[in-house]
């Protein structure tokens, strides 16, 4: 991810667009990851729990979608399957190319600074020791904490701890980055920057997304397509496609009508289950 | 970077320099305040409390010894006794090689070779679940039976010499190292364990880079108390005269009262409490250095 992050800012890409890899030998309907009929149950017999129920679900290369529904419908599992944290109990799966994993708490190592964190992502991926100094500099700055390299994660406010989270996924050059509800924990108006900042790492596509969220109106905010999942067992009960042009804002009134479109489904779904 | 990514002409209204900007107030709002302070004012108020109790500690005793409740043979004040302990530590009588340095050898040899097999222990424990129902039981056991206990059995086992010492030393320090291990193993946040496997760490990466770091605080506690546990056992093998010839400092103590010379084993009993003390300042320090980085303390107390 990185490498085409810095592929732009030395104008190699003669068009200002920097293609991804994937998209140049496959373009436009190239597959990042693809979900079929997938199921997933916790235990077993009478006592297991269908966590998810034949879900069928895919996303294109460079696509943002964002997952969401309200609780049980499964989004972390699934995630966690997408991540390869855990296997499916029947389906297929096929995830095209490496993937990272954010979560709603930045899930930081205390004992380490700022820095070695991003370093450790880095060493655990594989970078050359020499390469490593320069590319963590490089990620720091792309989320706007290049000064904060030597600091330790408690220092840092929750906002910029799941930016430096952010710096960390973005380490292992996934080329599909999970995110587990990211910002859930956050204060309104952090999350508005870090929306903005998302979409901004994000928007010459070079990577696709898949977001779990409980707020609509970040779904709404951010997402290409969203797909909303039921409860119980978790099922993909509807899909929404959202071409608001970049980029939105959190007020903007078509994001607004979005969500509104969104919450109401949302609510149907879980009336279903009163 | 982020400015030639919005000079693609992805971004418009939001410009980067906006968002940074943002960011940038946000930031320096969040981390008002938080400034440590500097080494030497730290060191000041970690050490005038301690001042202040031994002040006090050393004013009791002196108007214990004032009061005529014992007799100033048997009960000596703190002035002869401090005394007593100047002239010893001047005129090189600890430093026989029989005393400091033989209870020294020993509480290193000891404490090393405890520390050694019980974090081979702990690892082992914590790694294998089965095991460790039983075995963590027996570990706490061993933990609470008083460590003097152990001399009997180890006088018959090994005779009168230093390796009776070491092996009660062992026994007395090396659960609370294991159990400590054990201990901060299981403690590791699950997301913790997550976060490394996602960023691709395999089973000995994970060991070495998330639970080993992850459980240092609890590792050096364990190390804290198996030292105070190596300590008591050898002042105790020491007192005893488990080891026949060099006595260390728990045998002067000994000595001293076999030969009615109150003086010296009071001063004696004093250089065993400087030395705990000492150690246990040295303790403290590393585990608030641990505890520190991992944001365990409040900033403004620490």
């Amino acid at each position: 991810m990185l490498d085409r992050l810095t592929m732009s800012s030395n104008g190699t890409s003669p068009d200002g667009k920097v293609p991804s890899a994937a998209s140049i030998s496959q373009p436009a309907a190239a597959t990042a990851v693809q979900i079929t009929s997938v199921s997933k149950v916790f235990g077993s017999g009478s006592s297991g729990v269908h966590a998810l129920d034949r879900v069928s679900l895919d996303a294109k290369v460079g696509e943002f979608v964002c997952l969401i529904g309200a609780s049980g419908c499964g989004k972390s599992t699934l995630l966690n399957l997408v991540a390869g944290l855990d296997t499916p109990t029947s389906g297929d799966l096929e995830v095209n190319g490496r993937t990272g994993l954010m979560f709603q708490e930045s899930a930081l190592f205390p004992w380490l600074t700022v820095a070695q964190n991003i370093e450790m992502a880095l060493k655990l991926s594989g970078t050359p020791k020499r390469e490593r100094k320069g590319r963590v500099e490089q990620l720091l700055a792309s989320v706007h904490l290049a000064d904060f390299g030597p600091k330790r994660p408690h220092e840092l406010s929750g906002g910029m701890r799941q930016r430096v989270a952010l710096a960390r996924a973005f380490a292992q050059d996934a080329d599909v980055l999970l995110m587990d509800e990211p910002f859930g924990a956050l204060d309104a108006m952090t999350r508005d920057l870090l929306h903005d900042e998302l979409e901004r790492l994000w928007s010459d596509r070079s990577f696709t997304v898949l977001f779990v969220t409980h707020n609509v109106r970040e779904a709404a905010r951010l997402a290409d397509r969203v797909v909303l999942l039921s409860s119980r067992p978790g099922r993909v009960a509807h899909e929404f496609k959202n071409d608001i042009p970049r980029p939105r804002r959190i007020d903007d009134p078509t994001v607004t009508a979005m969500s509104a479109e969104i919450t109401a489904k949302l609510r149907e779904e879980v009336a279903r289950h009163a | 970077m982020p400015e030639t990514l919005s000079g693609s002409g992805a971004v418009d209204t939001m410009s980067a320099a906006d968002i940074d900007r943002e960011l940038a107030g946000l930031d320096a709002l969040e981390l008002a305040g938080h400034e440590r302070k500097s080494l030497g004012s730290r060191t000041w108020s970690a050490t005038w409390p301690k001042l202040i109790a031994i002040g006090l500690v050393i004013g009791g005793w002196e108007l214990v010894s004032l009061s005529n409740w014992k007799s100033d043979h048997i009960l000596p004040g703190p002035r002869v006794v401090l005394g007593q302990l100047w002239t010893s530590l001047t005129d090189g009588t600890y430093f026989h090689s029989d005393v400091i340095p033989a209870t020294l050898q020993r509480a290193a040899i000891g404490y090393l070779a405890a520390v050694l097999i019980g974090t081979v222990v702990g690892a082992t424990l914590s790694q294998i679940k089965l095991l460790r129902t039983g075995v963590a039981s027996l570990i706490t056991g061993l933990q609470t039976m008083p460590s003097v206990l152990w001399y009997p059995a180890a006088l018959v086992l090994f005779g009168l010499n230093d390796n009776a010492i070491l092996f009660v030393v062992i026994i007395g320090a090396a659960p609370s190292v294991a159990a400590g291990i054990m201990s901060g193993a299981d403690q590791v946040h699950p997301l913790l364990l997550r976060a490394g496997r996602v960023l691709g760490a395999n089973k000995f990466q994970l060991w070495r880079q998330v639970v080993f770091p992850a459980s240092m605080p609890a590792v050096v506690s364990g190390l804290k108390q198996g030292w105070a546990f190596a300590w008591r056992s050898l002042m105790a093998g020491e007192l005893l005269g488990a080891s026949i010839g060099k006595g260390g400092i728990g045998g002067l103590v000994d000595n001293a009262r076999t030969f009615s010379d109150y003086n010296n084993m009071y001063a004696a009993m004093t250089l065993i409490l400087i030395f705990g003390v000492i150690v246990d300042a040295i303790f403290n320090v590393a585990e608030k250095n641990v505890n520190r980085r991992r944001g365990l303390i409040d900033v403004a107390g620490a």
